[in-house]
Parts: C-alpha cells; sequence; structure tokens
C-alpha cells in the first residue's frame, strides 16, 4: 500500500517548510521519501489545500477522576449537547465535559491527532489512562504531578541528595505511565490539608518546612537530569489571585535557567493596578518569557460562556467556591498524594475581570515573539472547551475580527487593555508552530508533529478559507497513522491512538524505601500502585509508543 | 504486586469484595478452591471462598453450550422493546461492554446499588461536596464522625486500617482519636480504640436523622437552637459534638448511603456535605462516602465517562438520557415496564435478580440459587479470581489491579456482554 497526497501547500516547520507545493507518499502509516519503486495504490489529489501535520494539544483535561466528577455533576450541560449513535460512533455528549468517546471524535473532526493529559494523579493515573483508552482515534498520554505528596516532601525536608529525588521521580513516571512531570501548586496542596490557605513562592509548609521555590528546582533538575524531554510542566503558586504576576515572574527568573514550562500563564498574570484593583500583567509575563530561552508556556485561553473548572489545586479551588455557576462546587484530598477541585464556572463578557482575562490571554499571544515557545490551550475545559479552538485561531490570525469582539466587551476591561493596538496577526506557519512542530517538540513527540520522512503519518488538510474559524473547524482530510478518519469534516473511520511515554534509567533500590512505606502509611501496596504495560495495552486496542529521552546527567 | 510466592499462594492480593480494597490478603489456591490464609473478614472469605459449582449455562434450566446461550440472548435483545441491563457488579472490562451493549441494544443500564449511590450523586449534582481518601483518613483523622451508618458490619477491616493504624505520617497521638456515633449504634467493638477508648454513641431513629443532622449543621454554624432534645439526643450533647467538630485539626464525617434507608436520605447527606463545607470555612473536615461493592463504583465511573451520566441512564432514543427516578430497575420492572432484564452479578451469589415478568437474563457467579429460574444463565468468572480486572474502590479514587489466581475455564462478563454485542 503506497498512498500519495498530491500537490498539497505544505506547512511543516519542522523542516522549515512554510507553503511549499509538495507530494507526500505514506507506507505503513508512516510518512516516507518518494519512492524509487512501487506503484501508487491511492492517489489523493490536494491541489490547492493546506497540509499540516495532525494537530497536538499538549494541556487537555481529558482523562481522570476531577473530569469524571465534573462530568457527573453536569447532567444540565450535557443535556444541551447530547451526541446520538450513528454506524460509526458511540452515543455521548459534548460540551464542557465531554464523554472519553466524544472527545476523540471531535478532535479528530477538528484535525487533532494526539492530546495529552497535564494532571495525573499517580495515585488515580490507572483512572486516567481507563478514561483515555475509552478515548479514540487520537494519540495520548500524560504528566504524572508531584510536588505536594508526603514521599517528595518528606525527602526534601530530610534534605535527600538530588540523585535519591531523580530516582523518585522516575520511578513515579515509570509506573505511572507517563510521559512528563507536572507541578501544581507545588506544596500547596498538601499544605492545605494542614488548613494553610496560601503559599506563596517563598512561603513554608508547615509541617515539612518546604518551600514552593525548593520543589520547583528539585523537580526541574530531576527533568533536566533524567532527560526527560518535556521540561517541568508548572502551574504555579496563586492562580487566579489579583497581584500573582509578581510571584510568576519570580518563579520564571528563579528556576536558575532549567527548562520549564509554565502552564496556562494567563490565570498567572493578574495586577492589581485600577479602580477594580484587577489589571493585566501580560505585558511583563511576555517580556520575562522573551527574555528567558529556558521558558515555555501555554496560554490558558478564557472564552465567554459557560464551562467547568476541573484542577488538582484544591487550594485555589476551595478559595474560588463562591464563584461557582451554577453554585455547585466538589474539592477532594487524595491518599497524601495530591488533591483536586471541581466547580463549574461561567465566563461573561460584560464582567470587568472576565474581559479582562480575556484580553490578557490574547496580549500573552501576541506579546510573545517567539512561537516555538508559546502554546494554543484554553486549558481545556478550564478556559473554555478544546471545541473552540478554531475560534482562538481566528482570533490570533485575524485582527479586524478580535477588535470587533474586542469593542463589545466591558467597557472599562476595554480601556485597561492595549489589545487594540496590537497589530500582529499570526500567520500558517506560526500556528502550525504552535500547534505542531512546536507542541511535539516540547512534550517529546520524536515522530510527531513534523510531515518529514519517518514521521507518523498524522495530517490534517484544510481548504484555504478566509474565515480561519470556518477553516479550522472541518478540515477536508485528516490521516491518523496513514488511514483516513475524516472527509470533509466529518469521521468516517474510528481508529485507537496509542499512549506515549517515556521511560528514564534509573536506580530501583528506590524501592527499598518506597515498599516499606507503602506498607507502613498507604491503603495499597506498592506493587499494586504500578500500572503495567499489559494494562495500557488491555484489551488489545492500546499500545505504548516510548519515546526518545534527551541527553541527562547530573548538572 | 499481587504475585504468587510458592506453588498456589498468593501474597497481596487486593480484594473487589469489600468496598475499601483491601490488598494485603494471603491466599491458598489448590486447584479451582480459594481459601484466605491471612487478613481476610466476613465479608472476603465469602467473597474468594464460594465454590464453584455449576458451570455450563442454562436455557430455561436445561444445560446448553456458551455459544447457544449467547445466540438466545442476542435473539431476546434484538426483540427487545424495553431491555434493560442492570446489576452490574462486575469490573472494569464488564462495565465497558455493558455500556457497549446498552448503547447498541438502546437499553436502560443500573447498578444493583443505586438507590444507594443516587443518594450521594444526587448532593454531587445539585450542591457539591469536600470529601477525603482512605490515606488521607488513616494518616490525619483526629475526630471520626459516623452519621447514621454501622461501618464495621458492612467494612469489617475499617477500622483497622483506617482508624486504629499503628502509625501515621505526621507523628500524630493515634490514641487521642476519637470516634462518634450519630444515629445508629455499632453493632459491635472494632470502633474502640485498642486502649480501650470506646465510641460516644448518640442513637436517634432513622426517620429523625434528617432533623438531627440539621440541628448538628445549625449549631456548627453557631446558630441557637431552642429545643433541648432531637430525635431524643439532648441538643446540649450535639453542642459539644458541634464544638469538638469546630475544634478539630481535620475530622472525618463519614456515612454509608446504603444504611441510610428512608425517604430522601440525599436531603440529610447534603445537610451533612453542607456542614462540612462550613466547617473549611475555618479548619479543615472532610465528607468520607462509603459503598462501593459488587461494582457501584466502578460501574458509575464508566457510565459518567462513557457517556456523561452515571447509572440510570437510558438510550432508547440513541443517546443517553438520564433519569435516576425513572430508570430504576426495580421501579420499571415492578410497573411491567421491561421485557428483557439482563443482570450483571459476578461477585456475590445472593445478589440475584428481582422477581418479575420480564424474561431475565443472568451473567452470575457460579452457585446463584434463584427463585425463579431465569430465562438464560451464564455461569460467569468472578474478577480478581478466575480472570484479570480492574475495580475501583468506596472513594473512587483508588482503583486496584486484579489478578487470575485459578483456571476455572468460566468466561469472563465481558467475553459473554462483547460476544452478544458483535453478534447483535
Amino acid at each position: 500500500m503506497l498512498t500519495k497526497l498530491t500537490g498539497g501547500k505544505l506547512y511543516d516547520p519542522a523542516h522549515g517548510v512554510d507553503g511549499e507545493i509538495r507530494d507526500i507518499y505514506i507506507r505503513d502509516g508512516r510518512i516516507i521519501n518518494k519512492p524509487l519503486d512501487g506503484k501508487v495504490t491511492t492517489e489523493i489529489d490536494l491541489r490547492g489545500k493546506i497540509v499540516m501535520a495532525g494537530a497536538i494539544d499538549m494541556h487537555t483535561h481529558i482523562g481522570g477522576g476531577k473530569v469524571n466528577i465534573a462530568r457527573m455533576m453536569l447532567p444540565e450541560d450535557h443535556a444541551q449537547d447530547v451526541i446520538t449513535r450513528t454506524e460509526l460512533m458511540r452515543s455521548g455528549c459534548g460540551h464542557a465535559a465531554p464523554s472519553t468517546l466524544t472527545a476523540g471524535y471531535r478532535y479528530a473532526e477538528m484535525g487533532y491527532t494526539a492530546g495529552f493529559e497535564p494532571a495525573i494523579l499517580p495515585i488515580n493515573a490507572r483512572q486516567a489512562h481507563m478514561e483515555m483508552h475509552d478515548t479514540p482515534i487520537i494519540d495520548k498520554g500524560g504528566y504524572a504531578m508531584l510536588g505536594s505528596d508526603d514521599f517528595l516532601l518528606r525527602m526534601m525536608a530530610s534534605n535527600d541528595d538530588q540523585q535519591a529525588i531523580n530516582n523518585y521521580v522516575a520511578w513515579t513516571l515509570t509506573h505511572s505511565q507517563a510521559i512528563g512531570i507536572k507541578v501544581v501548586n507545588p506544596g500547596g496542596i498538601n499544605a492545605f490539608k494542614f488548613n494553610q490557605r496560601k503559599l506563596d513562592l517563598d512561603e513554608k509548609n508547615k509541617f515539612y518546612g518546604v518551600t514552593p521555590r525548593e520543589i520547583l528546582l528539585r523537580l526541574a533538575r530531576a527533568v533536566k537530569e533524567l532527560g526527560i524531554p518535556h521540561p517541568l510542566h508548572v502551574h504555579g503558586c496563586n492562580l487566579g489571585v489579583p497581584g500573582n504576576l509578581n510571584t510568576t515572574i519570580d518563579t520564571m527568573e528563579g528556576i536558575e535557567g532549567l527548562p520549564m514550562h509554565m502552564t496556562h500563564i494567563q490565570f498567572h498574570s493578574y495586577g492589581t493596578e485600577g479602580d477594580f484593583k484587577f489589571s493585566s500583567g501580560s505585558a511583563q509575563i511576555a517580556e520575562v518569557i522573551n527574555k528567558h530561552k529556558n521558558i515555555t508556556a501555554d496560554v490558558g485561553q478564557i472564552l465567554f460562556g459557560q464551562t467547568v473548572t476541573a484542577s488538582g489545586d484544591s487550594m485555589r479551588q476551595h478559595a474560588a467556591h463562591p464563584h461557582a455557576h451554577p453554585k455547585k462546587w466538589v474539592s477532594m484530598d487524595i491518599e497524601c498524594d495530591a488533591g483536586c477541585g471541581v466547580l463549574p464556572f461561567k465566563y461573561k463578557d460584560q464582567s470587568y475581570v472576565n474581559a479582562l482575562q480575556w484580553m490578557i490571554g490574547l496580549e500573552t499571544f501576541l506579546m510573545v515573539d517567539d512561537p516555538w515557545r508559546v502554546f494554543l490551550t484554553t486549558d481545556h475545559p478550564n478556559g473554555a472547551p478544546f471545541t473552540s479552538y478554531p475560534h482562538l485561531i481566528k482570533l490570533l490570525m485575524d485582527k479586524t475580527f478580535r477588535n470587533d469582539v474586542l469593542s463589545t466587551l466591558h467597557p472599562e476591561a476595554q480601556k485597561a487593555s492595549h489589545l487594540g493596538s496590537l497589530d500582529r496577526e499570526y500567520s500558517l506557519y506560526e500556528i502550525a508552530i504552535m500547534t505542531r512542530a512546536g507542541a511535539a517538540r516540547l512534550v517529546g513527540l520524536a515522530d510527531r508533529g513534523h510531515l518529514g520522512a519517518g514521521g507518523a503519518a498524522d495530517i490534517t488538510v484544510y481548504t484555504d478559507h478566509a474565515d480561519r474559524e470556518i477553516m479550522f473547524s472541518s478540515p477536508d482530510y485528516v490521516f491518523k497513522d496513514g488511514r483516513i478518519v475524516v472527509k470533509d469534516g466529518h469521521l468516517i473511520d474510528v481508529t485507537w491512538g496509542t499512549t506515549h511515554v517515556v521511560k528514564p534509567e534509573y536506580d530501583n533500590s528506590i524501592e527499598k524505601e518506597l515498599k516499606p512505606y507503602f506498607d507502613r502509611y498507604h491503603t495499597q501496596k506498592m506493587g499494586n500502585f504500578k500500572i503495567s504495560d499489559d494494562e495500557i495495552v488491555d484489551d488489545g486496542r492500546g499500545s505504548l509508543t516510548v519515546q526518545p529521552l534527551h541527553e541527562g546527567g547530573p548538572i | 504486586m499481587t504475585e504468587m510466592t510458592k506453588p498456589g499462594i498468593w501474597q497481596d492480593v487486593p480484594s473487589p469484595f469489600c468496598g475499601i480494597a483491601s490488598d494485603d490478603l494471603l491466599i491458598k489456591v489448590e486447584e479451582l478452591t480459594v481459601s484466605i490464609v491471612e487478613n481476610g473478614d466476613d465479608i472476603t472469605r465469602k467473597g474468594f471462598e464460594t465454590p464453584i459449582t455449576d458451570v455450563s449455562p442454562r436455557i430455561k434450566g436445561k444445560d446448553v453450550s456458551l455459544d447457544k446461550a449467547i445466540s438466545h440472548i442476542t435473539h431476546l435483545l434484538r426483540d427487545s422493546k424495553q431491555p434493560v441491563i442492570s446489576g452490574m457488579a462486575t469490573d472494569l472490562n464488564g462495565a465497558r461492554s455493558a455500556m457497549a451493549l446498552a448503547d447498541k441494544s438502546r437499553a436502560t443500564i443500573d447498578n444493583m446499588d443505586s438507590a444507594a449511590s443516587m443518594r450521594n450523586i444526587l448532593v454531587l449534582q445539585d450542591t457539591g461536596y469536600m470529601v477525603t481518601t482512605l490515606t488521607e483518613v488513616r494518616n490525619r483523622v483526629d475526630l471520626l464522625v459516623v452519621i447514621g451508618s454501622d461501618i464495621e458490619a458492612s467494612y469489617p477491616r475499617f477500622f483497622e486500617r483506617m482508624v486504629w493504624n499503628k502509625e501515621s505520617m505526621f507523628d500524630q497521638d493515634l490514641t487521642s482519636r476519637e470516634v462518634v456515633y450519630l444515629g445508629k449504634a455499632p453493632s459491635g467493638d472494632m470502633s474502640t480504640s485498642p486502649q480501650g477508648k470506646k465510641a460516644q454513641v448518640f442513637t436517634c431513629d432513622d426517620a429523625e436523622l434528617p432533623e438531627v443532622m440539621s440541628v448538628l449543621r445549625a449549631l456548627v454554624n453557631g446558630k441557637e437552637i431552642q429545643a433541648e432534645q432531637v430525635g431524643g439526643i439532648a441538643v446540649s450533647d450535639l453542642t459539644v459534638l458541634a464544638g469538638k467538630l469546630s475544634k478539630a485539626v481535620y475530622s472525618v464525617v463519614a456515612w454509608d448511603a446504603g444504611d441510610l434507608k428512608f425517604n430522601h436520605a440525599e436531603v440529610t447527606v447534603q445537610t451533612l456535605c453542607e456542614m462540612v463545607k462550613d466547617l473549611n470555612l475555618e479548619t479543615r473536615s472532610s465528607g468520607l462516602p462509603l459503598g462501593g461493592k459488587d461494582g457501584s463504583i466502578t460501574a458509575n465511573q464508566v457510565s459518567a465517562w462513557q457517556s456523561g451520566y452515571p447509572m440510570r441512564t437510558n438510550f432508547n432514543r440513541g443517546y443517553p438520557d438520564y433519569d435516576p427516578s425513572l430508570s430504576d430497575t426495580k421501579r420499571m420492572l415492578d410497573n411491567d415496564e421491561v421485557d428483557t432484564l439482563v443482570w450483571l452479578s459476578s461477585y456475590n451469589i445472593d445478589r440475584t435478580p428481582p422477581t418479575s415478568n420480564a424474561k431475565t437474563i443472568v451473567l452470575g457467579r457460579s452457585g446463584m440459587t434463584f427463585e425463579q429460574e431465569p430465562e438464560v444463565f451464564i455461569p460467569v468468572g468472578t474478577p480478581g479470581i478466575d480472570h484479570v480486572g480492574r475495580t475501583f474502590r468506596c472513594d473512587g479514587v483508588v482503583s486496584i489491579p486484579l489478578r487470575k489466581l485459578r483456571d476455572s475455564g468460566l468466561p469472563s462478563t465481558f467475553d459473554v456482554l462483547t460476544a452478544v454485542e458483535k453478534a447483535l
């Protein structure tokens, strides 16, 4: 089987290809160079079409305990978007907290071929993988959450050496079958259990005497030394708190040049200027990102309407509970490991704060110079459901449209933002960097996000429509591992993607400490905590793809 | 990990039967006979040690091949106007296959313990809650208040594992832990500390519990109560309890919704959960819903991620349609709304389907006896004994991997339902 995609206009930033007419050859699910022999079995005419690799969502809450709490608590939200079964597709529901099946179908229909769950609690990782296993078509993977777990904080309190911490980090990542390490409100989730209600960067946890800054440095160093390609994924301190921009800047500048990814940075870019004591800090934040090449960020854009926020940050979610809409919310302490908070939320365009949040997100996109270091997310579903990405792309690519929307928002918020004066419009090449090449590089996917030989044939084909929302809503074709899964915006085939992981090397003697630790304090045995490769393969539909490591070693 | 340490001896075996997923069991397997060597209790012993009796599928009481039984189920579902897939006492993959079949056959899906779990789910969907998990309880609880429930009768090892453990992560003086019962008295002494400190017990009738709970919440919030007693409990005693809750560093308020058998008990659960939220304005406190036996948490979890809704969802119209009242199996059967009932019960031979006029298909544990012989009976394997599996424990966070301990040849629920779905 040799498939030829003929004459499409390619945007493949991984290879510096910016809108060149080229043919693509696919064999056995992979992109290959033009073969010297071999008959083309299928040829698809893509002349006049735009061709990119399949898009990659590097931060999307698609699986795990808190997402499922969100689903279970929102029957009224699902009722507005129920999905009827077809010959091809299972029934389900969409909008804010879609069913796993619907999420997979809808991602594919938007040209996305991979999504990464950013907050896998190690103790709940089994569930996250169960849900992702039931998410069709797209590839998946996730980042294991550390930083509020007792074992790490205990090691830090007793000043264990970095090597020991590296072993623990690698052990956790390996046995929760993850591809990266995430930290959420470093130490703060834990501190909340000791009734601390906030934890600044240099504030000590009551019990361990450890600060968030120390946690970040230890974990960022572990990630770097272990050669884990994805930088430490950081949901910082003080999410949503006016004035948090100073903490965010301090976090970025204080990481000593280690690779660090700041997630949903929009929620961490707030000042306290003006009558409302709430202002945009995006200019300062963007300046720091531009200056520090070790820093990457995704935005966590908010868009107006009803959604639900699901976060590991129980401390901040609890503090936000008076804003729940409708008025219901969940907060959980989890296994001396982590926590979570789930609250439905409605972003209103006539709210000063919400309107300014919208502006802050867009300002960040437009003021970070390097599209390889900023990523397109809504922190699904926290800022908005992922189905709003085409709308967001239009806001970035079309200044007139952006300013038209801006002019309808809360007037005081408009005055507090200089968004209207930003002329930048993202190009297709830059969108392809943010959503494909850059995302693959950031997550550490060697064979995804590009259109070169050896890459997986995850390919999205669009019609070059002037309305970018229409264009990105409805691709002409989506290929997943070489199979056509979407044609003319509609699903025509259902496949099951792989789970991407990394397997760093480490000293397994860490289990000599962990086994008795589990026996003494936990309610599950160490051995039963571990997720085997067989569990990922499961009924045969799943598979594991081990991505290559970077060069690690002691700093 | 669960592993065989010497021939026939398995260690660290997790229990899918007890709701709290104790996974320190030592188990002996000789041919098809399973026995617990260490760390058993009444619930897990019955769970693991129930012998295999019948192995052949039956149609109308007559032995048939598995293929024949599957084909008969397929015909029944094809002809059915209102099928219900209920019981749902199965593992992860059993639940997945039941969901796939419900979707395809346009069935209603329900769990045998939905009456209990809905008392919590309705609260989640109306106001939410602050809850905790077992390891947090084990390491942090300083005051355990049990509402309307007899924990040790249903979860015999709860106190041993979560309250009277030998040490905690945070150097707490474990002898200072306090236990208070409100509503029911405990059936035994498990809540008594190893040093002999007994739980405080304030009993009232189930019917009085809603009022008692409301008064306790009011007292926690500093409201003045004119009455001197409520449900036979002195308000002064409740005032002291409210004070303890406010002073506690990490109180845990536990309940087993299965024990709250009175009308609209969800409102009492809601009062309890709102009280926990109130306490958290100043100190830390958490709810702890117990439950999760016979796969009920697993069923609700899988249903929620695959359809968006928990149990009691019907697919009659081709899409999930959740109705916690109308889609109640028992109500539907009593009302003769069901023509075909598929009953999944792979853990406990006593959990047989309700009698009804519906044609009943049972995928049940070997050894079941029926008041009314079902149209089809297929003895299926028990997850964690006859085949591998995964199941959630009561807190809905931790799930455990289940191992195959013997080779009984019994098909899994997943095997049978998947074959039916493919044939349909």
